[in-house]
């Protein structure tokens, strides 16, 4: 009693990782928006200390280098559905890299906030809502280093052939996470400023 | 069932009839004191008809269609495979949402008329202020600070009061229900809300925190105690004087005030000014202590000044373990807070 | 009862392996079928334990100035009760429900990510730990430290320090995030499950409505668990490094927290509810033996609601203050969003009428939860119009509502299920006898319980009172209230009774006890570790009936 269908039409559904991913994505937007919006909530709001304005400056340097990172992991997305190993890993090694940078100037920008302006987490709304929501994109910064190390770690032993369509989905999550980016600085340095 | 609402609220009637004008303990949704409780009350009845016609059309059909096409011989066919309808399915869509147009548009009207109100200029105002586990009560314009029992105005055809209430928190969030008189309105932190009622029955009319605040939010109780103009006038002269400096309880005063009362307790007119607990000027004009768990009794009173903790476990008054002594004064002392 | 060529020809039973190999298997798991029976397992000793606690407070309850138990303890009991109802009982049912049945409905060999659905479990089961331990660990001041005593949703500024000293309130916050992260697991699982691994000729359209109401159920999951993750880590931060969220003394706001939560808060009462109309939708067809009746409208009131579903939040706060003009919006929404709702009891009703109905348990519990939501549904629309909202809201109505919603109408599903899937799981059916007094002991003790406690709302009878006072008129309610956890507790009784007995003495039940039309019934009872010998292939949304029946089949007619 075999069953004949009369399906004529190639059956192809979309790649389970891309759906899995897109998940993700749909979940840690849902995330950041409501930090986003208990920032946007408390602007003008706190009771005492440094406001955005006196102690914020833009930070171009940091968005050129995250910016630019989406582009060398496009590339090295790219590189590695080509077959092209070296390519892929030089490209990687700089998504690395501007990544770091951009952490290092997180980290440059803190240091001034609270050494200079004694702003924490702790002194009004601005310094609550400030650091959380920039602290948790910059966790998901780290997290998406920690994993393109990893991919890089697998080039330079010879694993990442063939895994052209699983890197693309890093690719996603890591150009998520500069769309966050671009969100937070729209929000935070240019109207809440 | 929804008939049975009525029939408790008639009994509900019947017991509060039953009980002298004073009080008006059982308390229903159903029996309105006031024009909020009142407006409620009409919306209830449209939303509850309507909600208990559907309720007879679907549980009928579904009765019905159980009892008419249990199966009756197992003849292995299969009856007629009915995919669905789009007429029908069309009809229950359209029928509904003309049903929830009604609806809410008789909602928002009583909505607005509750929360827009126009506040009368003569309005008693009162600012309620939520505490753990306590109602602070200020009647600005009259000057006068008491706890726990609310005094308003009776609202008749030939007067009407109405009462406006600022509600605030001095902690976490509670809620102001007197059912009787109106829905309940929260107090929440950094937050000023209003609410209003104009109560049409003299007598004390019992209502709770809504919100649980923590331990002792079950014994968060209010009461709304509702007077004529006369007695209104009466008991607001009782709460404007200071305290009396009676000379033979002298001796009760000077203890009473070298305790560690006065950090959280204030009597108009003497050096006790702590704001943390209820004011105790006019303590012995109320008719409940604890926020209403105990009544004003000389016994009652001398328990909860021995030990608050073994009467409403967890609230923030602790036992301070005076002597019989001490205890002796600071209760005489209250005593005459008149 | 025609079976398919998709089940191999011999399946020789293997030699039984030493316990301690057997527990190995199941602790390393990967496979759907196995993860599927430890989260609904999981969630029935959950539901037990949860079910004690219920009983502790009717105890306290059912006399005035009750002295059974502290303040204390009875606080802690309903903070507890209701976080693990929510999320350590009705969340691991559907992720249960979903990961077995799901590959097997969509004729698939396992979940699109088996080990990330093992993750998923083990994170639950942790977090739910995590939960309890609370009880036994925790230091602090006089009674603080232990289980959290905030209640379910743990509003702004109870929850913080200055309100809730020690620990209670973390292990609150960290066990719900860490279940929370299973969850999402869960529904992230399910959601690439059902759109990458359908069989051939599976299109949407054809897929059970058990897959599409998993689906819509999944991608709220997705969405509305952040609002309160997002919560919680800002409540942690509050708490552990001086932030201000909701900090009313530094201008923070407490109805920010209850935004945020019920924002969460709503989506999740469909996200526990959904399942149970998906177990429905199944098992109404098969009892009536007719096909669900309208189909599409089913599926378009699904999407509907998941939609409708985060227009909705603020009726939880009609008595927060709001503006008239929000409270307005939200009367409305939350109308409308009752009509796909009853379109869907309609059509259960639509399927059944002209149908030829069998009331063996799983139909049993199916009708009563037609008529005990149908109840639940209309007194939500009562509290739908605010100004009765703030006569209702936070009194033993609401109380009442919800646990029509959530026992009357789920849990009588998901029973239902129960005695539905058994048989496919484990090869033998339950008792029906035990069934019937399951379900009657049930429904009796229900509403002994819940039908009181409406009227003891309109009485005034405020929710999370430790006791009341005499003389309010709540006096008999309370008391028979608390007479009819007897009878369900009689009633659960029954169900354990009749799994442990079932499972080694249940009747064989073959392939397809029930003369079903889904693939998971064309499989052997417990399927095969690989489901199915040969991927199946379909052309209608019933492809057993298609089988069944060559000449006269639904894709005819779809």
């Amino acid at each position: 009693m075999t069953p004949t269908i009369a399906v004529e039409t190639e059956w192809t559904l979309p790649y389970r990782g891309r759906v899995g991913v897109v998940c993700l994505i749909a979940t840690e937007f849902a995330l950041f928006a409501i930090f986003v919006v208990a920032y946007v909530f408390y602007m003008g709001k706190s009771l005492t200390g440094p406001t955005p304005s006196q102690v914020l400056e833009l930070p171009v340097w940091p968005t050129v280098c995250l910016l630019s990172s989406s582009i060398t992991v496009g590339l090295a997305a790219r590189a590695l559905k080509f077959d092209r190993l070296s390519s892929f890993k030089l490209w990687t090694g700089s998504t690395i890299l501007l990544g770091l940078e951009f952490l290092r100037q997180t980290a440059m920008e803190w240091r001034h906030l609270i050494a200079d302006y004694h702003l924490t987490i702790a002194t009004n709304l601005f310094g609550t809502t400030f650091y959380s929501l920039v602290g948790l994109h910059a966790s998901h910064v780290v997290l998406g280093l920690t994993l393109l190390s990893l991919t890089l770690a697998l080039g330079l032993s010879g694993k990442m052939h063939g895994q052209a369509r699983r890197f693309e989905l890093l690719a996603w999550y890591w150009h998520f996470v500069d769309a966050v980016w671009i969100a937070v600085f729209t929000v935070v340095y240019v109207i809440g400023r | 069932m929804k008939c049975s609402f009525r029939l408790a609220g008639l009994w509900c009637a019947m017991a509060v009839g039953a009980f002298a004008q004073t009080d008006h303990p059982v308390g229903n949704i159903f029996n309105p004191e006031a024009t909020p409780a009142e407006s409620v009350y009409r919306l209830s009845v449209l939303v509850l008809s309507v909600c208990a016609a559907i309720f007879l059309v679907v549980a009928g059909l579904l009765a019905f269609t159980i009892v008419r096409f249990r199966r009756k011989t197992d003849d292995g066919h299969e009856p007629a495979q009915v995919y669905g309808s789009s007429r029908i399915e069309v009809a229950w869509t359209v029928f509904p949402i003309l049903i929830v147009f009604v609806l809410t548009m008789a909602t928002a009207r009583v909505v607005i008329a509750i929360q827009n109100k126009h506040v009368p200029a003569d309005a008693l105002h009162v600012t309620v202020i939520g505490h753990q586990w306590w109602w602070e009560i200020r009647y600005e314009d009259l000057g006068i600070v008491t706890a726990n029992e609310l005094h308003v105005l009776v609202s008749t055809k030939a007067k009407p009061a109405v009462t406006f209430l600022k509600l605030e928190s001095a902690d976490v969030a509670h809620s102001f229900w007197v059912l009787q008189l109106s829905g309940k309105t929260d107090l929440i932190p950094n937050r000023t809300n209003t609410m209003w009622i104009d109560p049409r029955q003299e007598g004390t009319f019992l209502g709770n925190c809504a919100e649980y605040c923590g331990m002792q939010h079950a014994n968060m109780l209010l009461r709304v105690i509702v007077q004529s103009p006369a007695d209104f006038e009466r008991w607001a002269a009782d709460q404007k004087p200071d305290s009396m400096n009676d000379s033979h309880i002298e001796a009760a005063r000077a203890t009473f005030l070298s305790l560690s009362c006065v950090n959280c307790h204030t009597v108009s007119g003497t050096p006790a000014m702590g704001t943390f607990g209820p004011d105790l000027s006019h303590l012995m004009s109320r008719a409940r202590l604890g926020s209403g768990v105990i009544q004003n009794t000389p016994d009652n009173l001398r328990a909860w000044v021995k030990d608050p903790q073994a009467i409403k476990p967890g609230n923030l008054m602790p036992n301070m373990q005076l002597n019989s002594r001490e205890l002796d004064e600071v209760v005489t002392y209250l005593s005459s807070l008149k | 009862m025609a079976t398919t060529n998709y089940i191999a020809e011999s399946l020789r039973e293997p030699e039984p392996l030493p316990v301690p190999s057997r527990l190995h298997e199941w602790i390393v798991t990967v496979d759907h079928k196995r993860l599927g029976i430890m989260y609904i397992a999981t969630s029935l000793i959950f539901f037990a334990v949860a079910g004690v606690l219920a009983a502790l407070m009717r105890a306290q309850l059912a006399f005035p100035n009750g002295k059974v138990l502290p303040p204390e303890v009875f606080n802690r009991l309903f903070t507890v009760h209701g976080t693990t109802m929510v999320f350590l009982v009705g969340m691991p049912f559907f992720a249960g429900l979903a990961n077995y049945l799901v590959p097997l409905m969509i004729g698939a060999r396992d979940m699109a990510f088996p080990r990330l659905n093992a993750f998923g479990y083990w994170m639950f089961l942790f977090g739910g730990i995590l939960l309890y331990f609370s009880y036994v660990a925790g230091e602090g001041l006089a009674g603080h430290g232990t289980a959290p005593d905030v209640g379910w949703f743990a509003y702004a500024p109870l929850t913080e320090r200055a309100f809730s000293r020690g620990t209670s309130t973390d292990y609150w916050i960290l066990s719900i995030i860490i279940s929370g992260i299973g969850s999402t697991a869960s529904a992230i699982n399910v959601v690439a499950t059902i759109v990458s691994m359908r069989c051939k000729g599976m299109t949407l359209a054809r897929m059970p409505l058990f897959v599409w109401l998993m689906l819509v159920v999944s991608a709220m999951v997705v969405t509305a668990l952040p609002p309160l993750t997002a919560a919680q880590i800002m409540l942690l931060l509050d708490r552990y490094l001086g932030a201000h969220f909701f900090d009313t003394q530094a201008g923070g706001s407490a109805v920010l927290w209850q935004h945020f939560f019920w924002l969460f808060g709503h989506p999740e009462v469909y996200i526990l509810m959904l399942p149970g109309f998906a177990c429905a939708s199944e098992i109404i067809p098969v009892f009536s033996r007719k096909p669900i009746f309208g189909r599409a409208a089913m599926i378009g009131a699904t999407i509907a609601i998941g939609i409708l579903a985060v227009g909705v939040w603020a009726h939880h706060m009609f008595a927060v203050g709001m503006s008239s003009s929000s409270n307005i919006f939200f009367v409305t929404s939350t109308m409308l969003v009752g009509v796909p709702t009853g379109i869907k009891i309609f059509n259960w009703v639509g399927t059944m009428y002209g149908g030829k109905l069998r009331f063996d348990t799983p139909m049993l519990f199916c009708v009563a939860f037609l008529f005990q939501f149908l109840v639940a549904g209309l007194t939500g629309v009562m509290m739908a119009a605010a100004p009765l909202d703030w006569q209702l809201t936070d009194s033993y109505f609401v109380v009442a509502h919800f646990h029509y919603v959530l026992l009357g109408g789920l849990l009588f599903t998901l029973f239902g299920a129960l005695y539905y899937w058994f048989p496919k799981a484990t090869g033998r059916m339950l008792s029906e006898t035990l069934g019937k007094w399951h379900f009657w002991l049930l429904v009796i003790g229900f509403h002994m319980t819940f039908d009181t406690l409406h009227f003891a709302g309109i009485l005034g009878m405020p929710r999370r009172i430790y006791t009341y006072a005499p003389g309010r008129g709540w006096e008999g309610l309370n008391l028979l209230a608390s007479i009819g956890v007897i009878f369900q507790a009689a009633g659960v009784a029954c169900l354990i009774w009749n799994i442990i007995r079932s499972v080694r003495k249940g009747a064989p039940a073959g392939d397809d006890p029930w003369d079903a039309w889904t693939l998971e019934w064309a499989t052997t009872s417990p399927p095969a570790e690989y489901n199915f010998a040969t991927a199946p292939e379909v052309r209608s949304s019933r492809p057993l009936w298609d089988l069944k029946h060559p000449e006269d089949p639904d894709w005819k007619y779809e």
